[in-house]
């Protein structure tokens, strides 16, 4: 069954607007960041109206009230991912602190020289850096993956690179440019053959296809609230329970801890543990809302939505001349978006006259640097698609770049 | 179909850039890129006698915006001293490009004067030319 994009799109009111240039926005930069329905917005602002107070400390109505339905959420996004424990869901700021958690706190015990950290040339920078920060700060080694010309991984290459040194093989599910569709539980069985745990970025995953970190087998798995119809400053930390709790903590503070005295400190138990400090409990209860929405529509026919979506906007854009697209050519292995270059001009000014438009695409290298270099470009245009996008708004994107290709004489 | 940034002058100088292609020797050159969107652009300056630019030379890789006020500022500075290349004011190049630009391309039109005043200053590296221009 496929989505009413009619109905659908009613529910996001930010598609009424008219930008700029006074065109209807046709908004193709989900990728970077989505949309909200009206339920997500209405849950927050009810939050703040009716229950806002802090959680997990008062005893009186309000605090108590902020906590049920904070936790509520915790279960509703476990859930939705099959943890087998929302004690093994926390809650962090976004993707990129998942990251940053688990390389510092797993990686500061458990990585010494002569150990390795292996990642791939096709991953987003928050999958990057702080494997860069944590091997430099222990002495241990990181390597990469390759890629080949259309973007799938080089797996002769991994079967060479993945090794008993390795302790750590992080990658991303589905590549925020390429579009590429990794195969995890595959890719999570090889590393655990050599005694690697794994850590699947799961950004561009997890808001377009169903996931589910038991099937995947995966130890940890990091996603943002705000790429599925969430909101921002909130983000998903997933992992296995024993990982979790030999861990030390990554940030100290209130509610992270058990007991405390003037020397030292007892931890409190997961998810707690990874939670210090007041946490961001109005985007909290917004994420859990944009669980209840996307599990809704069903994750199978948001799949297949853009499934067709990407299909459609693969084989039109390919007919525009000096058009060249990222990634692996079939819709059906990758997800639904579209980085590419048009020969004789600059993504930049192609953003920017489609904004003109009403378009909204992004440009530059999508915190992919790596990636674009080892592709011989300096950026890309990127479209891409969600649970409102039509044909006709590709109809409406190719149109205008065929303005973007006159307007540069090109044709 | 007509652009109010995208105007003839601006296309014109994109696709047939002045003053483009790298200067060897040159009496100090410069070269920074743009992190947010990896446009990189190099200049190449020649003094004659009296210390005034007698050639200049821009190469890199950018947007139409960064490219065409590349060929406009290289074309403007021949002639000047030193000291005016580091009084070049932003808004003289803006009112060169002539077009209207929104905050995100402020960035993309200023990158060329960015460079053009590091190398002017003599400044060895980017951190600090980032200070000098903020203060400008």
């Amino acid at each position: 069954m496929l989505l009413d994009v009619d109905r659908v799109r009613a529910d996001f009111p930010i598609l009424q607007t008219k930008t700029g240039s006074g065109k209807p926005l046709v908004y193709l930069d989900s990728a970077a960041s989505s949309q909200k329905p009206t339920a997500v917005i209405e849950a927050m602002n009810y939050y703040y109206r009716a229950q806002n107070a802090n959680v997990h400390r008062g005893i009186h109505y309000l605090s108590e009230t902020a906590t049920n339905v904070y936790e509520e959420a915790r279960q509703k996004i476990a859930t939705f991912i099959n943890a087998p424990s929302s004690a093994e869901t926390i809650f962090v700021r976004n993707a990129t602190e998942a990251f940053n958690l688990v390389a510092m706190s797993w990686g500061r015990v458990n990585l010494q020289p002569g150990d390795e950290v292996l990642i791939t040339a096709m991953e987003h920078h928050a999958n990057i850096v702080p494997w860069q920060l944590i091997t430099e700060m222990t002495g241990a080694t990181l390597r990469h993956v390759p890629f080949t010309a259309v973007g799938e991984l080089d797996y002769d290459a991994l079967d060479q690179l993945l090794t008993e040194k390795t302790k750590l093989f992080a990658f991303t599910a589905s590549s925020n440019v390429f579009g590429t569709h990794n195969p995890v539980a595959k890719l999570v069985q090889k590393a655990h053959a050599v005694g690697a745990i794994t850590m699947i970025d799961a950004a561009q995953a997890v808001p377009h296809t169903a996931v589910d970190v038991q099937a995947w087998n995966c130890d940890f798995m990091a996603f943002s609230g705000h790429k599925m119809c969430g909101p921002t400053g909130v983000g998903i930390l997933y992992g296995k329970r024993h990982l979790l709790e030999a861990m030390p903590p990554y940030m100290g503070g209130g509610d992270m801890i058990r007991r405390v005295t003037l020397e030292k400190s007892t931890w409190n138990e997961l998810p707690y543990k990874f939670e210090a400090g007041t946490p961001a409990i109005a985007e909290g209860i917004g994420l859990g809302t944009a669980v209840d929405y996307l599990t809704e529509l069903g994750m199978e026919n948001i799949h297949a939505h853009e499934q067709t979506i990407t299909a459609y906007a693969l084989e039109a854009l390919r007919d525009i001349p000096g058009l060249t697209i990222l990634g692996p050519p079939n819709a059906a292995q990758r997800g639904g978006l579209a980085a590419f270059t048009l020969e004789g001009t600059h993504p930049h000014d192609i953003a920017q006259l489609l904004d003109e438009d009403g378009i909204a695409v992004r440009a530059g290298h999508h915190c992919a640097m790596p990636l674009h270099k080892i592709m011989g470009i300096n950026a890309t245009a990127r479209a891409s698609f969600y649970v409102h996008t039509t044909t006709a708004e590709i109809d409406k994107l190719v149109e205008s770049l065929h303005r973007v290709r006159r307007l540069f004489r090109l044709g | 179909m007509s652009s109010d940034m995208y105007r003839e002058q601006i296309l014109d100088l994109y696709q047939n850039p002045l003053n483009h292609g790298e200067l060897d020797p040159h009496d100090f050159s410069y070269e920074e890129d743009n992190p947010l969107c990896g446009d990189v652009i190099r200049i190449d300056v020649r003094l004659d006698d009296h210390g005034r630019v007698s050639d200049v030379g821009w190469s890199g890789d950018g947007c139409a915006i960064s490219q065409a006020a590349a060929s406009l500022l290289t074309e403007e500075i021949k002639g000047m001293t030193v000291e005016e290349l580091k009084a070049f004011d932003k808004e003289t190049l803006l009112e060169l490009l002539g077009v209207p630009l929104s905050m995100a391309r402020v960035k993309c039109a200023l990158l060329s004067l960015k460079v053009l005043k590091a190398g002017a200053y003599g400044i060895p590296d980017p951190a600090e030319m980032r200070r000098v221009h903020n203060e400008q």
